[in-house]
């Protein structure tokens, strides 16, 4: 059985240490920062690239966001996804109801033009928002069975079995495909893109779609930091000759 | 409209901390509004855990049974449980913790009702009509301050943010038995296999995290990481670093996008502390970090640190730790 998968992406900054807001605390200032997707959707490019490696089939990444999230589909198809999908918005970012709804749409109208996606992959939260709800909307409103934390995929005619961890072990899940599954990072060991991936990259052709924007209900009055707890650092030695030193927190803390 | 409904989830005969955590975050908006508190449990409740819902002053507690939600029930079935009984009840706020179970559930509570969801919120008010709340971006290195205009408030609270706490005054904890009556169709998604990890300290709820970083170096380094947690009766962490150079399995990566803990102690060995690795281990309630680096942000933020090799210092910390327990 080939499979025919879709990845879903989403484009953020890549914050060091400290995260520096705009005077206006609307947003992150980006002005010296890089850009990604969360390890969680770069599980996801590598899952659908390894399971058509080893099936069949065909794999599609697809992205809601401004025309420079064109990078983050391009560094998908370098890892080897075959075809790029962009969502185009403007620079706002869209919050969870109106994400799932152009994606949805989106994939409707891919699907009207011949691909049925097998597989649908997001990734579990993206690493800004976090808002842990954007594939289970699309799945509900493509009416079809969709898991989140998922850390292991064995597709077998028509059906497929998913892994996830919980609290004290792991629990196996059993789905007819077609089906939706938000990926969690530790499913596999994302690939460093090779040269030969670069280059078709940067000619791959990327599909345009608009999206239409419908009003999710949240409405963002600001960004800001949450209170420092921590100001002073106790200095407990160096070296070795910290031992006895940090012995004595353990006893402090109840732990000897 | 004048109930707040909270999904509450068990650890064995008890309400779960996390749950405890979100009634207590739920209880303030449902006092703000003047409005009853009621829980929501898949199957029999117990009695320990009734009593601990009377504490957080739950006034109605809901028992949701059904052959579908036996034991191996999806998170889709749960959540059209869920939502009958909000169809009956007309709650005005359906809230959940922000765990990975309970979190998964409300977003098919989201999807269902077509309500906006927000995700791990540490405050919430009512106002102008509709709801003022503050939620965690970036895994909780930033706050966001929202208005939400929902008909219904669907809303999970971010773990270890509220501090669970008893009620002024008891709940009457009435039971209600609910049974749903559940599509056949949502039966396609079925938990078939459940395996524990058997025996050890899970990371999540150790009380002493011994993590490792890029400074361990390799899968053996963490050997003497393993033993002084063994020793101290806590488990072994890491940062993404160690996971993504195949030193440590994924599971026990602590941070954004790997586990969160709260332990007493949280030891950070040759970890720099990025933001993303910091969200995962900054609501422990001590954090020692042990680093080459004086600058390493780790160091700067922790309560204590140790300057220098972790490769000296933990073996000597090992045998200091035998000496003082009179072993070895
Ligand atoms: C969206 C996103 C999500 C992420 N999620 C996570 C996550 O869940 N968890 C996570 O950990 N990271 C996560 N990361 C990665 C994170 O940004 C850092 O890259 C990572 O935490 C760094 O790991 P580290 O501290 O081990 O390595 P480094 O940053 O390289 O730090 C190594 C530290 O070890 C010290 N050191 C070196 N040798 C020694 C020695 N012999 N003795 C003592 N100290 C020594 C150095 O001084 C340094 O401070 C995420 C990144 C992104 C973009």
């Amino acid at each position: 059985m080939t499979l025919n998968i879709l990845v879903a992406v989403k484009r953020v900054p890549a914050p060091g240490a400290k995260i520096v807001l705009t005077e206006d605390a609307q947003r992150i200032d980006t002005k010296h920062l890089g850009f990604t997707v969360s390890p969680h959707e770069e599980c996801a490019v590598e899952e659908a690239v390894q399971l058509v490696g080893k099936h069949g089939g065909s794999s599609t990444v697809i992205t809601l966001g401004p025309p420079v999230a064109e990078e983050q589909l391009r560094t998908a198809i370098s890892m080897g996804i075959d075809h790029g999908v962009l969502v185009e918005t403007d620079e706002q970012e869209w919050d969870a109801l109106a994400t799932a709804a152009a994606l949805t749409d989106a994939i409707q109208t891919l699907e009207a033009d011949g691909d049925r996606f097998d597989l649908i992959l997001f990734g579990n939260e993206s690493a800004d928002a976090g808002n842990y709800q954007v594939g289970i909307r699309v799945a509900h409103a493509l009416d079809r069975p969709v898991v989140s934390g998922i850390k292991a995929i064995e597709p077998t005619d028509a059906r497929a079995t998913m892994k996830r961890a919980v609290a004290d072990g792991f629990e196996v899940l059993d789905l007819p495909l077609p089906a939706v599954a938000a990926i969690k990072e530790g499913i596999n060991l994302p690939r460093y893109p090779a040269m030969r991936g670069r280059l078709l990259a940067k000619k791959a052709q990327i599909r345009r779609l608009t999206p239409q924007r419908r009003d999710g209900g949240m409405r963002r009055v600001r960004l800001h930091h949450p209170p420092q707890q921590q100001a002073q650092t106790q200095m407990l030695g160096t070296g070795a000759d910290a031992a006895p030193a940090v012995a004595a927190l353990f006893e402090e803390v109840g732990l000897l | 409209m004048s109930l707040i409904l909270t999904l509450s989830e068990l650890d064995g005969d008890t309400l779960a901390r996390s749950s405890r955590e979100t009634l207590t975050f739920a209880r303030s908006l449902a006092d703000a509004h003047g409005w009853d508190l009621h829980a929501v449990a898949v199957g029999e409740i117990p009695d320990t855990a009734m009593a601990d819902l009377r504490a957080q002053g739950v006034a109605v507690a809901h028992a949701l049974l059904h052959d579908q939600l036996d034991g191996d029930a999806a998170p889709a079935a749960i959540a059209a449980a869920i939502n009958e009984l909000h169809d009956r009840l007309g709650a005005g706020a359906l809230v959940g913790s922000g765990t990975d179970h309970a979190a998964e559930v409300m977003a098919h509570v989201a999807a269902r009702t077509d309500l906006p969801l927000a995700s791990n919120c540490t405050e919430v008010a009512p106002a102008d009509g509709g709801w003022d709340l503050t939620r965690v971006r970036w895994g909780g290195v930033l706050l966001e301050d929202v208005h939400l205009e929902a008909d219904v408030a669907l809303l999970t609270a971010a773990p270890h943010q509220t501090a669970a706490a008893d009620a002024v005054s008891p709940g009457a904890a009435e039971l209600h038995s609910f049974k749903p009556e559940l599509d056949e169709s949502l039966h396609i998604t079925r938990v078939v296999e459940r395996a524990s990890r058997g025996g050890g300290i899970s990371l999540a709820t150790a009380p002493v995290v011994i993590s490792g970083g890029r400074g361990v170096g390799s899968a053996e380094g963490f050997g003497i990481l393993e033993e002084l947690a063994e020793l101290l009766g806590g488990a072994v962490g890491c940062s993404r670093v160690a996971t993504n150079n195949g030193w440590r399995s994924h599971n026990d990566q602590v941070g954004q996008t790997g586990t969160r803990v709260a332990p007493d102690l949280y030891v950070a060995c040759g970890i720099s502390g990025a933001t993303q690795h910091w969200v995962g281990c900054m609501s422990a309630k001590k954090i020692l970090a042990i680093n080459t680096d004086p600058e390493a942000p780790m160091v700067t933020r922790a309560h204590y640190a140790v300057i220098g090799d972790l490769h000296e210092l933990l073996p000597a910390l090992v045998t200091e730790v035998k000496n003082r327990r009179g072993v070895g």
